[in-house]
């Protein structure tokens, strides 16, 4: 799996996770703080991913 | 996950609602609590006509968005704030929003308006570049909105913005501070418009899934400047308590608005405000805070600019007298390039009206 970390600017290749939320999990990314987006559709903790998939992971908070 | 209208695939959990929803009907949702923030707290009408503060990113142009689909008579109003290629990207941002939706935008360019930008305007009266941002914008969007026949200021803060705001004040014990925040500021004074803040129900996540499912197109990199901002500290302290506890946002603001602010506002009854007397404005002194810095940087300006023997070279920055408003002659030029009146400050090239 492709999974471009947008605030991060980097991307990483994972296989085996089975859900967004072993994904957020294997990140050590806090769910509140992120949006998971594969393709146009945005996906929730408990949805399925595949090794195939391309994730983008999107920041949610903006401050200053 | 089910949506929890119509049992499709859940595309956005709401979990301090202990909800999901789908695509369609998170859109639907998330408009119906807007609309009802803006009844409930008599923000505004249909006939009133609404400026919108707009920066670019994804809270003050799904604000926008919503408004305009509501009915509402929105217009945009951008700050560029002359803070290099992200102040580029973001007034493109809202000049390209604009323009697919035939919405007026009005820009004021404050490198051009002053001489220099908001962090050139912290530079040189040593302020730190959020506080002198800060300033501007509040100055900047009463000013316009007054000017142009606005009866209200739209701003994008969401429930997020609202609760690391709390918290901070509370840290603090900036009781003033506390008292002056809701989701409504009521004119107090004939210079000062009225502020509501629409979002105050909707969590920062919300806005942001709001803008992917309608595809609006908004600034991601953070400004510059906000890098290690204590706001984001405080953001973060609050969504680790979010994971683990849904609701704390939400509980943390809604109580401090409907149980405790009531409480301090019987025992601060705010300040008196008078107008300044450079530019009219409302202030608590003879001068306003943004009179003060721009004439600041307008004496450095003159220091750093001056050629030897010409002591009295063009002033950068000065705005001088407005119309409507007390005199401006005393201790200031007016700028001989740009008219002294208040649409000046406004980019004709981005006015639509």
């Amino acid at each position: 799996m492709k999974v471009r970390i947008r605030h991060q600017r980097r991307e990483v290749e994972l296989s085996g996770v089975r859900t967004v939320r072993e994904l957020l999990d294997r990140l050590q990314l806090n769910p509140e703080t992120v949006l998971v987006v594969r393709g146009t559709e945005l996906l929730t903790r408990d949805a399925r991913v595949a090794d195939e998939d391309e994730i983008e992971i999107r920041p949610v908070v903006s401050g200053g | 996950m089910r949506c929890a209208k119509c049992k499709g695939t859940a595309q956005v959990e709401v979990r301090r609602h202990h909800t999901a929803f789908c695509g369609p009907h998170f859109l639907e949702w998330f408009e119906a609590q807007v609309d009802r923030a803006v009844r409930r707290e008599r923000m505004f009408t249909p006939r009133d006509r609404v400026l919108v503060a707009v920066s670019g990113g994804k809270d003050s142009l799904v604000l926008w968005d919503v408004l305009l689909r509501l009915g509402y008579r929105a217009s945009g109003l951008h700050l560029n704030l002359g803070i290099g290629a992200y102040s580029q990207e973001s007034q493109e941002k809202c000049e390209a929003f604009a323009r697919d939706r035939g919405a007026e935008l009005l820009v004021v360019d404050i490198p051009a308006e002053y001489g220099v930008g908001v962090e050139g305007l912290a530079q040189l009266t040593g302020r730190v570049a959020c506080s002198a941002c800060g300033l501007s914008k509040r100055y900047l969007f009463n000013r316009v909105a007054l000017d142009r026949g606005f009866s209200v200021v739209a701003t994008a803060h969401n429930l997020d913005d609202e609760a690391a705001v709390l918290l901070g004040n509370l840290i603090a014990g900036n009781v003033d501070a506390l008292v002056r925040q809701a989701p409504v500021l009521e004119s107090t004074h004939p210079g000062l418009v009225k502020k509501v803040k629409p979002l105050y129900r909707i969590a920062e996540r919300e806005t942001a899934a709001y803008a992917v499912l309608r595809g609006i197109d908004y600034v991601l990199d953070e400004c510059p400047n906000s890098v290690g901002a204590r706001s984001l500290l405080l953001k973060e302290a609050l969504n680790l308590l979010e994971r683990d506890a849904p609701g704390t946002k939400q509980n943390l603001y809604w109580n401090f608005l409907e149980k405790i602010r009531p409480l301090l506002r019987e025992t601060s009854p705010g300040p008196a405000l008078r107008s300044c007397a450079h530019c009219g404005q409302p202030t608590t002194g003879e001068v306003c805070a943004f009179c003060r810095m721009t004439e600041r940087v307008t004496h450095s300006l003159r220091v750093r600019t001056a050629a030897p023997g010409d002591l009295a070279p063009e002033p950068v920055g000065a705005l001088g007298a407005l119309p409507g408003g007390p005199s401006g002659e005393e201790g200031r030029a007016p700028r001989p390039s740009r008219r002294n009146s208040w649409g000046s400050l406004v980019n004709p090239s981005s006015d639509r009206r």
